[in-house]
């Protein structure tokens, strides 16, 4: 396999970070390089080195066996090196062949634009690639998987031999990670070298030959992906071996039951879902992506409408309409996307922990007690050990395992006693996930009555109590803590709603 | 980033603000002899009080991500509403101050329910109240001004100088001492109360606000009928100062206000600003306008100057954050 990029010894400084240490890489053709390691390891910036965006201090890049210089996006481009972003940047209004070809857009005489020619060109992207795609559908009605491929398109109209993939299926269900997995053994197939970077094991274990870690912004070491036990690959990014600990599950027979729900409903996402919570209890939701777990827990959280259903909080039916009654019922809700739904990012750590309960903490003035503010913001952050240098530091500068612990301190200072957890590790590095779920199980024992949605099985067998199964907005079973991953993925695919529909 | 060289990121931008002025004042001061006068200096503060005042006000609503259009014609309606409760029932002075007060209040929180419980958009909102309270002034005056003359100390409001009585040698015009008022109550507010806190919360991410059983609806329309009350001191010291409520007057102040809040540093997308900020910025316009004229530049160039003067303060904080991050 001849090689199609070489990094040698690549040094990145930044004011007071020394981001990169001598980093060696290399990709050859028809390869899938996984690049593994915890949030602020250096694979970011490594590839920002790579595609053009950073220029590093120190090292060589060679690209087909020549030392070039990446001055910027463009240069990358050029030479065939081209990302897909975790966040797309796809312009939702446009259809999918004026995004392909945005800034270069095929033209006619006058300025005019060949909108033919576009779309052929486009057809003829994904005709390569065996994927039927409309060049004139509107992005933004496409999903997310869909709209991935509209990148990966937009890669290849550039002749790009090198794909970097930073998370691509974080969004994805297992349908369409299947597909993308397609998609990318046919490029691998032509030749083409991807770099591959993910959090998940067992895509790594699916999709790639080769794993490259990074710890700390040094290189660790490079293994065969098919011959290399996943805990020896964490150990390699932790630095020490992860004990895979069993739940331990509490006799909660004497326990009063904190949250109940009955009859659910909300079309076309949620189909009359009940069930239980008790205190102390960590109720785990499983399900495939579309599931409606998320959708579930807005609902009861009054932050969407919902059709039907009732809420029951300590014994008592509680008029759920908004987030405000919700919280006023001590429940909080611990969004997937804490940037966009739970922290005020250019606030600070203060703010964003009083958040919910800024009153209790005014005069009749509404004068504010900062001292007070100050206090409690610091008794959180050392009890919930969150890292920063102070509380008046900006949430936007913390790691992703501390802004989760700043929203975790906003519901604990409200006195929120039942906890939705939408995907509490989401984007958080493997050391800090195992704070998360100490946490978690702290708060648990201290009696909260705790519901975690998450999309890796391993996390909701190592966390959960009782196991609830969603498919398709129904909530398909519960099952005990520590069942078998085979029985909840037979839960999550038992699709009878379709077979009847396909009946009918 | 540490705290600290947070905390100067916020120093420098005010700092910036606050030398331009500096060097306005200066350059003015050298070119002309008439300029750094008592009387002018008083001229230029009396001159920024109105635009000062709807600047505070509006600089709430910029920071919660909002705009507010209406600002301008509400100056004249609350103004024409002190007329009403004045000279046509002929009630005592402080009544006539409620009245400022109540009525922009109350025409804030009309546009606070538009934006916040009919999820208008605020430029959208703000310009139809714009347009409404420009022809509700022109439609009770019957297109008339209202003369103040039968309610002795009107015009002291704005005009008389409490500090001057006290201190002779600093003849501050009533204005400015409620300009500065304003502003302190206000930059208090902002910094020290909950609703302040919510202000800045709301412009920095009103979902996570919300999601936190925040009743962000609620906050919003108390934020911008706070702001219509600050509009309404703005239209009470407009009419002090013409001795009249002028129906026709109004359109053209919002913007010049908007002009003050984005010199001085407050950003459009919210969640961002401060009330010295503004200050510094209104003060800004008023010493470039008077300096102008007291070089005797035409009036049509002043505008123009304005206008190059709001882009290059905008432009040079748009270098200072591509600089810190």
């Amino acid at each position: 396999m001849s090689e199609l990029i070489r990094m040698q010894a690549i040094d990145k400084h930044f004011p007071g970070v020394h981001a990169l240490k001598s980093v060696d890489f290399d990709l050859r053709a028809g390869e899938v390089h996984a690049l593994m390691g915890e949030n602020g390891a250096g694979k970011s910036t490594l590839m920002k080195c790579l595609s053009g965006v950073y220029q590093p201090d120190g090292g060589h890049i060679l690209v087909n066996g020549a030392q070039v210089s990446l001055p910027g996006p463009k240069a990358a481009q050029d030479l065939g090196i081209g990302m897909i972003h975790q966040e797309l940047a796809l312009m939702p209004d446009l259809t999918v062949a004026q995004n392909i070809w945005i800034g270069r857009e095929p033209r006619k005489s006058l300025g005019r634009l060949d909108e033919a020619k576009l779309n052929a060109l486009t057809a003829a992207i994904f005709g390569g690639m065996n994927i039927p795609m409309n060049p004139i559908a509107r992005v933004g009605d496409l999903t997310i998987a869909r709209q991935q491929m509209v990148e990966i398109g937009k890669a290849l109209s550039h002749r790009s031999r090198v794909l970097i993939m930073d998370e691509p299926t974080a969004a994805l269900n297992d349908a369409e990670i299947a597909e993308l997995f397609a998609i990318i053994r046919r490029l691998k197939s032509e030749g083409v070298g991807i770099i591959y970077i993910s959090h998940k094991m067992d895509e790594i274990k699916r999709i790639s030959d080769r794993v490259t870690v990074m710890r700390d912004g040094e290189y660790v070491g490079t293994v065969e992906a098919a011959k290399t036990p996943i805990s020896r690959i964490i150990a390699m990014m932790v630095g020490r071996e992860l004990s895979d600990e069993a739940v331990s599950i509490p006799d909660l027979s004497a326990a009063e039951t904190a949250l109940e729900v009955r009859g659910i409903a909300r079309a076309p996402d949620l189909k009359d879902i009940s069930f239980s919570v008790k205190q102390g209890e960590i109720l785990g939701f499983a399900g495939l992506m579309g599931a409606g777990r998320t959708e579930l827990a807005r609902a009861i959280f009054g932050a969407d409408p919902r059709d039907a259903g009732e809420v029951i909080v300590h014994g008592r039916p509680t008029a759920i309409a908004s987030p405000r009654d919700a919280v006023a019922a001590g429940i909080g809700y611990l969004s997937e996307d804490r940037k966009h739904f739970g922290l005020a990012l250019p606030m600070d750590v203060r703010a964003n922990i009083a958040m919910a309960s800024l009153p209790r903490f005014a005069d009749r003035l509404g004068r504010l007690d900062e001292t007070r503010l100050g206090q409690i913001a610091r008794d959180y952050i050392a009890t919930l050990k969150i890292r920063t240098p102070g509380d008046r530091k900006e949430v936007r500068l913390l790691s992703g395992g501390n802004q989760q612990k700043v929203v975790i301190a906003k519901w604990l200072l409200r006195d929120c006693d039942i906890l939705i957890f939408d995907e509490p590790t989401r984007g958080i590095d493997v050391g800090a996930k195992a704070e998360i779920y100490r946490l978690l199980t702290e708060l648990a024992a201290g009696g909260k009555a705790i519901i975690v949605i998450s999309s890796e099985l391993p996390e909701v067998l190592r966390l959960s109590h009782r196991i609830a199964v969603m498919c398709e907005g129904r909530l398909t079973g519960i099952l005990p803590g520590g069942a078998s991953q085979e029985q909840i993925m037979e839960l999550a695919t038992q699709r009878n709603s379709m077979t009847r529909e396909n009946v009918a | 980033m540490s705290e600290t060289t947070a905390i100067r990121g916020g120093a420098q931008q005010k700092l910036l603000a606050f030398a331009s002025l500096i060097v306005l004042v200066l350059g003015f001061s050298l070119a002309s002899p008439n300029f750094f006068q008592t009387s002018n200096i008083m001229a230029i503060l009396q001159a920024a009080s109105v635009n000062g005042v709807l600047a505070v006000g509006v600089t709430l609503i910029i920071i919660t991500g909002g705009i507010d259009l209406s600002i301008g014609t509400l100056m004249t309606f609350c103004a024409v509403m002190t007329g009403v409760v004045l000279t046509w029932a002929g009630m005592p002075l402080i009544l006539g101050v409620v009245a400022a007060i109540a009525t922009g209040a109350l025409c804030g929180l009309v546009s606070g329910f538009f934006v916040a419980r009919l999820k208008i958009p605020p430029f959208i909102a703000t310009l139809g109240m714009m347009l409404i309270l420009k022809g509700l002034s022109l439609i009770v005056t019957g297109t008339k001004p209202i003369y103040f003359n039968d309610t002795p100390g009107f015009t002291l409001i704005a005009q008389g100088s409490v500090i001057g009585a006290l201190i002779p040698a600093f003849p501050v015009p009533n204005g400015v001492l409620i300009l500065f008022l304003v502003a302190g109550a206000t930059a208090w507010v902002l910094s020290r109360t909950v609703l302040g806190r919510y202000t800045f919360a709301l412009g920095s991410n009103e979902e996570a606000v919300r999601l936190s059983g925040v009743n962000t609806d609620g906050w919003k329309m108390a934020i911008y009928a706070l702001a219509g009350g600050i509009v309404g001191i703005g239209g009470l010291l407009i009419a002090s100062r013409l001795n009249s409520a002028q129906p026709a007057l109004g359109l053209g102040y919002e913007l010049e206000a908007i002009a003050a809040v984005v010199i001085g540093g407050t950003s459009l997308a919210g969640g961002r600003g401060t009330i010295l900020g503004t200050l510094i910025g209104a003060l800004i316009m008023a010493v470039l306008t008077n300096g102008l004229r007291v070089l005797s530049v035409a009036p049509e160039w002043q505008t123009v100057v304005t206008g190059a003067i709001i882009i290059i303060a905008v432009y040079a904080d748009q270098l200072r954050h591509r600089k810190s991050s």
